[in-house]
This record gives structure tokens, sequence and C-alpha cells, in this order.
């Protein structure tokens, strides 16, 4: 059973400690500074934040003392050489069908550091990150170090090896709208999955370009999006320009894999060879960006719906929290304990978190809840915490 | 030699640098905060990005000029210079 649970917020780290059952939040780390996600390394305890400082770029925080302080990781970077195909956000008058025009080029540099994932016990000191633009980045010495995973930058999906010239074939990842704070529009990797079962089995997915596979540690990638429906594109089943939002694995049944799309939920049992639309929008499960998997049973998930990409908020002013426990065949809402009026909230991509029987949530409202029976009942466990980006059990 | 002054918010990161006068010698703007990064380690990783560009809101003047090569930072400091490094971002 985990004792910490870790806020990733607009104004800083937030900790949650288990004390004689009771949460209580400590005094806020990172005092005013975003920090979009905030979790602990379980094989060795260390605490990580990403910090998206307005002003000064993004940096990564590590605390190996539990959080009494915490220092500056300056060496996550883009190497030199390291360039991409700009992407620009589609005008009215875009034609997606229209032949391209000349790449335009840029050097690439960490825009955001979306997420820290952590190895498996075989690996220590292994470390992953995801980071817009679009690049997956790893370390081996517990993050004193970090490489960028080339093959995967230099996916033919994205143009081929632009460190040796120029584009060999089409930049076929786009944009995520949540790279226009930083003024560019170009993809994100928000979406570290490992296999229990090997380390050199993962997943990365990309807003939006979808998920790809390595099964040999990271020295190639495939694209898995078959089954993906994509309904703003021209082409629903187009290959590439899928925007999962978050996808997570089972652990005990690692062929089970979720993701929280924009387009619905979808599910796969066969190791993201084959995704199947598992939302229903009549029981108001389609739209949302968090996941939650259960750890024993690959069937079992969560989501917290929201009314539509149109308008991003609880469905009627009420916050739910979905589970199916049959691979999305059905969906069971519970409410108890969430407020059921005049709630406006929206829980972001990593603002979701299952350990064991307890999950945990945060909104962009700056509420946060906690169910100890998988869901059923909730907790509050504050009203006025800054806009919540993660929630993570440490 | 050119004198440095920043925006206090750099002291909270860097508190090598308060409560001190910065005299650095006469140069690039690069050369000038490359020196401050040895006085501060890790200081041009908060006001540069890795290509060695100015952040998108950080901003570097001369005197009263704002620098005009926010990429290569190759505006020269004259000797009685001073350089103010200050930042600029909007919203809550």
């Amino acid at each position: 059973m985990s004792d910490m649970i870790l806020l990733g917020t607009r104004k800083g780290t937030v900790i949650f400690d288990r004390t004689n059952s009771t949460w209580q939040p400590r005094a806020i780390e990172h005092a005013g500074i975003p920090v979009c996600y905030a979790a602990r390394d379980p094989r060795d305890g260390t605490l990580w934040a990403s910090l998206d400082h307005g002003h000064w770029g993004p940096k990564l925080s590590r605390s190996r003392d539990g959080g009494a302080t915490w220092q500056d990781v300056l060496s996550l970077k883009y190497p030199e050489g390291a360039r991409f195909i700009v992407k620009v956000l589609p005008t009215p008058d875009f034609d997606p069908l229209a032949p391209a025009g000349q790449p335009e080029y840029a050097h690439a540099t960490v825009y955001k550091i979306w997420t820290i994932v952590f190895g498996t016990e075989e690996q220590p000191g292994r470390l992953y990150a995801g980071t817009i633009p679009g690049g997956l980045f790893v370390s081996d010495d517990g993050g004193d170090s970090w490489e960028l995973n080339r093959p995967l930058w230099n996916h033919e999906s994205r143009g081929g090896d632009l460190f040796a010239g120029d584009a060999t074939s089409e930049n076929r990842w786009f944009g995520t709208p949540a790279s226009i704070d930083y003024g560019v529009f170009e993809p994100g990797i928000h979406s570290i999955v490992i296999d229990p079962r090997n380390p050199d089995h993962l997943y990365v997915a990309v807003s939006s370009a979808g998920v790809i596979e390595s099964t040999d540690g990271g020295r190639t990638w495939v694209g898995r999006n078959r089954g993906m429906l994509n309904d703003y594109m021209p082409n629903p089943e187009a290959e590439w320009g899928h925007d999962p939002h978050f996808v997570v694995e089972c652990a005990a049944q690692p062929d089970h894999l979720w993701q929280q799309n924009h387009c619905g939920v979808f599910y796969s049992d066969d190791g993201a060879a084959n995704w199947r639309k598992v939302s229903l929008p009549e029981a108001g499960v389609h739209f949302g960006f968090p996941i939650a998997v259960d750890a024993q049973d690959g069937r079992t998930a969560w989501v917290v719906p929201a009314q539509a990409d149109m308008a991003r908020m609880a469905i009627n002013g009420g916050l739910c929290v979905a589970r199916t426990t049959d691979g999305g065949q059905s969906w069971q809402s519970f409410r108890n304990g969430l407020p059921q009026a005049h709630a406006y909230d929206i829980v972001l991509r990593h603002g979701l978190d299952v350990a064991g029987d307890c999950l945990c949530f945060g909104s962009t409202s700056g509420n946060v809840y906690l169910s100890e029976d998988r869901g059923e009942t909730w907790q509050c466990l504050g009203n006025n915490f800054p806009p919540v980006y993660s929630v993570r059990f440490g | 030699m050119p004198s440095v002054e920043m925006t206090r918010h750099l002291y909270q990161f860097f508190p090598a640098l308060e409560n001190r006068t910065i005299r650095v010698p006469a140069g690039s703007v690069a050369e000038i905060l490359r020196t401050i990064n040895e006085i501060a380690p890790g200081f041009t990783d908060y006001v540069l990005d890795e290509r060695g560009a100015l952040r998108r809101h950080v901003n570097v003047c001369i005197n009263d000029t704002i620098v005009i090569d926010r990429k290569t930072l190759s505006d020269h400091v004259p000797d009685e210079g001073v350089v103010y490094i200050f930042q600029a971002l909007s919203g809550g």
C-alpha cells in the first residue's frame, strides 16, 4: 500500500503523506514554479519533478532525501545536430491532401519534459523521459546523464535521419496543442510503457502521432495503431496522426493496454497489435484525458469522463469516475463523494493514478479526490490546490 | 569593466550572485554569460537553451538597448557598459 501521493501543479510540487490512515499535504515544494509531472522512483525512493519554468526553461529536479532537499538536473538536452521538420498549426484553409511543400527544419531544444518513467529492477539507474518536441531520452545512471533515443528521433515517419542530412521521407507526426504554450506546434511524448517481462519491450505514445513499439530496447520502432479511429482526419484509419492522450499497461498482464484517446477509449488485449474502441458515449465514457489500469486484471480500467473536446469539463456539472471490469464492454459510473452540481473540473492526462485499491485524481480546478475502494466512493483531499497537472502514488 | 545586473528572481537559484557587484571583462554577451556561469554553474542553462540562444521570455539589454542577436549573442558589450538580464511573461 502506498503512503505517498505526489502532485505536479501549476504552483509547485505537493506531497501527501499517509499517517494513521489520514493523508496530509506537506508545505509546497518548488513554490511558484509550474511542475508538469512529479513521481517517486520505487526502486530507490528518489523523488523527481519536471519543472516547467515559464522564464528559465524546462528543468528536472531530484530529491534523494524524501523531499527535504532538491537539486537541479540540467543534463537533459538535445545533442548538437538534432533537428526536426517544423509543423505549423493548420489554418482554416489547410488542405491535408495537398502535396507537401519543402520542409522547414529547426534545431531541437527541449520545450517541456512531459513525463519521467522508471526502469525495471533489472535495469537499476535506467530512466526514461518524454519531451516536447517528441524526444525520448534515456538515462542509465539515475539521471546524471541523458541520451536521446536516435532511432525514434530519426524514424522514417518523421522524415528520417536529419542528423545526416535533409529529409528522406515525409514527416507524418503532427503537433500537440500542448506545445502551443511554447510558441510552436510540435509533437510530444507523454506516455512511456515498459513491459515488466522484458525491459527491452517498450511502447511510447505521441500526441499527435500514435503508439509506437520497440521490442529491441529502442533500436527499432514500429507504429502500433491498427484499429485506431481518428475522426478529426480525412482518413480516420490513417496510420499516423492519432492523439492518444495517455496509454497504460497492466503490470501482471502486459498484453493488456489501454488508451484514453481524443476520439474515445481504446483497448488492446494483444500487446497493441490491434486496438478496439470501447467507448460508450451513452454512458458518458468517450472524451477525457487520463486512464488507469488495474495492476492485476488487465480488463479493469478507470477513466474520468469529460463532456467533449469542445467542452472540456465535467458532464452536466457533476464529476464521476467510470470503471470497467470486462475490457470495456460495460462501464459503471461512480459519483459517491464527488460533487454533482456546479463542477467544471477537467482532469489532465497524468492526473489520475491507481495503486492497489486506491485511486487518486486532481483537476485543473484544484480539487483532489481519493478513493480507497477501487473508485466506488471518494473523499476530498482539498479544494484549493493550484491547477493539478499530475497525480502519482509514491 | 562592464557590470551585470539581473532580475532578483535568478538569485533564488543562484544565491552566489546576490549582494555583490558583478564585473566581467568586456566582450560579447555570450562571453559575458559564460563568465557568469563560472561564478554560478548552471546559470546559462537558465537564460539560454541548449543551442545557446536566449530563452523566449528572457531579455538582455546593453545599457538601454535590447540585444539584437538573440541566437548567438554576438552583441558587443563595451568597457563601461551595463548588462541587464530580465524576464517577461504574462499570466498567472
